[in-house]
């Protein structure tokens, strides 16, 4: 499946008019068990896609809400392996588009020649990288390429139209727009002008582009979804639902909420 | 390829920051090798900064190196104003924002000595400045945090991570990140990513290029051995460069705080693996999944788990031999500098000074004769005098 399976999830988003709906989950905080029960409330709630967060210790792109969920996954048993066990359960159940969503160093320290083929037969369909820009990497790229597993490019209001075009020039699945020049998790990012960007970058490269960074209430959700993005990733917000709780319960509980009106938000355009 | 040393270097960062690192990286070779920008700070390091700094002949440190050694010279990088090598560095890089017309600097600072560089550069450059400090730093480099904020630069304790310069890169680069359009930010040593490694040692080869320069006038021909301590690296990177094609052997000398065998240690070139860590491949320290490991070390200069990439490089290659010396022998190396030359250096120095002994060891047997050693005196220990005087010998 792998990379059709993100394409056939966002023909079908399209079909029905709205964006997809892309929830983050940090593998870990505050345990393996509670991001598990946590990533299936996120799917029966509506979420189209699931991003499995691994935890790294120093998150420099990253703001205080998702860092200091970072930590608590560390503690909470939460890694690169964790991350691919849990794909693999929720797999058994699930066909959701499930993407790995990390820094280089964890995918060093497991092994970059192994990491596509370990993903692939975890069930996962992308590769996040964050702090890998399309010059790096070029064997991890390669072997997900073999393996059919997309690698999904970042942009940002920073990144000018020719360093875009490079960026999509070999992308499948989708593109990830960077909401705001800023870490995760920032409340005032500029949607509007975001969702312009990134719908300009759709057209003009035939790919699905999500917008995240700062997507954290139904009415930011429902306002991007009015302006026709191909996607919505909601992170830092689900985190924040996680933190607030003491059992888990509460989590599930208050991501299944959260998930539910945001995507009855994307549903209601 | 671009960026690289070997297969250390490169740039691992969020795709905001490309754009900023791509200017940069065309600033060097457009500005930074411009005879307009080469002769503003040339000017600068003459007349502000004291340059050239002596180089100092160490004789009785030398005599109590049982007779392994000839000559022993150290380059006197604690006469620079501010008390270090790292206002080279820092006057380079604040010259160079003001051309690309950026109005904030910010830096991480460990010791606290590059924090007072850039501190320094920007007050007498006219910008405002901003200054990551891990609260642990904070703590036991006082003296440092109140000559910062008497140079009118805000200190910014950072509590995440280990409170400690790896976790104020984190936070510098966080804020780097936000304010991009506005802001340079002043990375303190040969790390992070391209072309940082490369612009910090160009702007410290400055070091190297006198010290080679002098020692040839004073003593005739090139020392034997080049010694440096090792945290980032780019006291030590600024020296090496100019011996680099000569057949003078280089030693870096980094913390093994309370000892190799324990985990409390910032050995990463003797202990560490290849990762990522702050922009560019290098080796770490760092556990089975990935996740950096806290360094430690009495020197908070040295208390990094990462490393500059071409001191990776240099010691995959073998051009370049590390070692790791522990707190108390750092200590114990300070206060001997101090009562046999009279002067008082910095514990990331010391590192370098206790690493003598082995180091002429392993060279006079070489070599068949006494050696002729160069250590590059990175800094003055005042700083330092609580940890330095806890425990008098």
């Amino acid at each position: 499946m792998s990379v059709v399976r993100i394409e056939q999830c966002f023909a079908a988003c399209k079909a029905e008019g709205r964006p997809a709906l892309i929830a983050y989950l940090t593998i870990g905080d505050p345990s393996v068990e509670d991001s598990l029960a946590c990533a299936r409330a996120a799917l029966s709630a509506g979420a189209d896609i699931l991003e499995l967060g691994v935890p790294f210790s120093d998150p420099s792109a990253d703001g205080p809400t998702i860092a200091e969920a970072s930590q608590r996954a560390i503690a909470g048993g939460g890694s690169l392996r964790a991350a691919l066990a849990l794909a693999t359960e929720l797999r058994k159940d699930s066909d959701a588009p499930l993407v790995l969503f990390t820094y280089v160093n964890p995918v060093i320290a497991f092994g970059e020649a192994q990491l596509p083929a370990a993903a692939a037969a975890a069930g996962i369909d992308a590769l996040l990288l964050v702090d890998l820009p399309p010059e790096e990497g070029a064997e991890l790229r390669q072997g997900c390429r073999d393996r059919e597993l997309a690698v999904i490019p970042l942009l940002a209001p920073t990144t000018p139209p020719e360093r875009a075009a490079i960026l999509l020039r070999d992308a499948r699945g989708f593109a990830y727009y960077v909401s705001v020049t800023g870490v995760t998790g920032t409340g005032s990012a500029p949607l509007a002008q975001a969702a312009s960007a990134a719908n300009a970058l759709s057209q003009a490269h035939s790919l699905p582009v999500v917008v995240g960074f700062g997507v954290d209430s139904a009415t930011k959700a429902e306002a991007l979804a009015r302006a026709g993005v191909g996607g919505v990733v909601v992170g830092s917000a689900i985190v924040r639902q996680i933190a607030s709780a003491t059992t888990r319960a509460e989590r599930v509980d208050g991501v299944r909420n959260l998930v539910a009106q945001l995507r009855a938000a994307l549903q209601a355009r | 390829m671009k960026g690289y040393y070997g297969q250390f270097g490169g740039r691992f960062v969020a795709e905001t920051l490309v754009p900023a690192l791509e200017e940069l990286e065309a600033a060097v070779d457009r500005v930074v090798l411009s005879e307009e920008f080469q002769a503003e700070w040339r000017a600068l390091l003459s007349h502000y900064v004291g340059r050239p700094t002596p180089l100092t002949e160490a004789k009785r440190l030398c005599v109590a190196l049982s007779g392994h050694v000839a000559t022993l010279a150290l380059k006197r990088e604690d006469l620079c104003h501010t008390g270090a090598h790292k206002i080279n560095n820092a006057l380079g890089q604040v010259l160079l924002a003001k051309r690309l017309g950026k109005t904030r600097i910010i830096a991480e600072t460990g010791a606290g000595q590059h924090g007072v560089a850039t501190a320094t550069a920007s007050a007498v450059l006219d910008l405002p400045c901003e200054v990551y400090m891990g609260e642990e730093d904070v703590r036991r480099q006082a003296p440092n945090v109140l000559r910062m904020q008497m140079l009118g630069a805000r200190v910014v304790p950072v509590k995440s991570g280990s409170r400690t310069l790896k976790d104020a890169m984190n936070e510098a680069l966080r804020d780097w990140v936000t304010n991009v359009h506005t802001t340079h930010y002043c990375v303190g040593s040969a790390a992070g990513p391209h072309p940082y490694p490369a612009l910090v040692a160009e702007l410290q080869r400055v070091i190297g290029d006198e010290a080679r320069g002098q020692w040839s006038e004073r003593f005739g021909g090139l020392p034997d051995a080049v010694v440096a301590c090792v945290g980032g690296g780019s006291n030590a990177i600024g020296i090496f460069r100019a011996f680099m094609d000569d057949d003078v052997r280089l030693y870096g000398v980094e913390a093994a705080g309370s000892g190799l065998s324990t985990d409390r240690h910032a050995a990463t070139l003797t202990l560490g693996r290849v990762g990522v860590l702050h922009g560019s491949k290098t080796l770490v320290l760092s556990d089975d999944d990935g996740q950096i490991q806290e360094a430690h070390s009495i020197s908070a200069g040295l208390d990094y788990p990462g490393v500059g990439p071409e001191h990776a490089a240099l010691k995959a290659s073998g051009r370049a031999q590390y070692l790791a010396v522990a707190d108390d022998a750092a200590l114990a190396a300070a206060h001997q500098v101090a009562r046999c030359e009279g002067i008082v250096i910095a514990l990331e120095t010391a590192h370098a000074f206790a690493a003598l002994p082995e180091i002429a060891a392993q060279e006079s047997a070489r070599l068949g004769r006494p050696a002729n050693v160069l250590v590059c005196l990175s800094g003055r220990g005042d700083k330092d005098l609580e940890a330095l005087t806890a425990v008098m010998p």
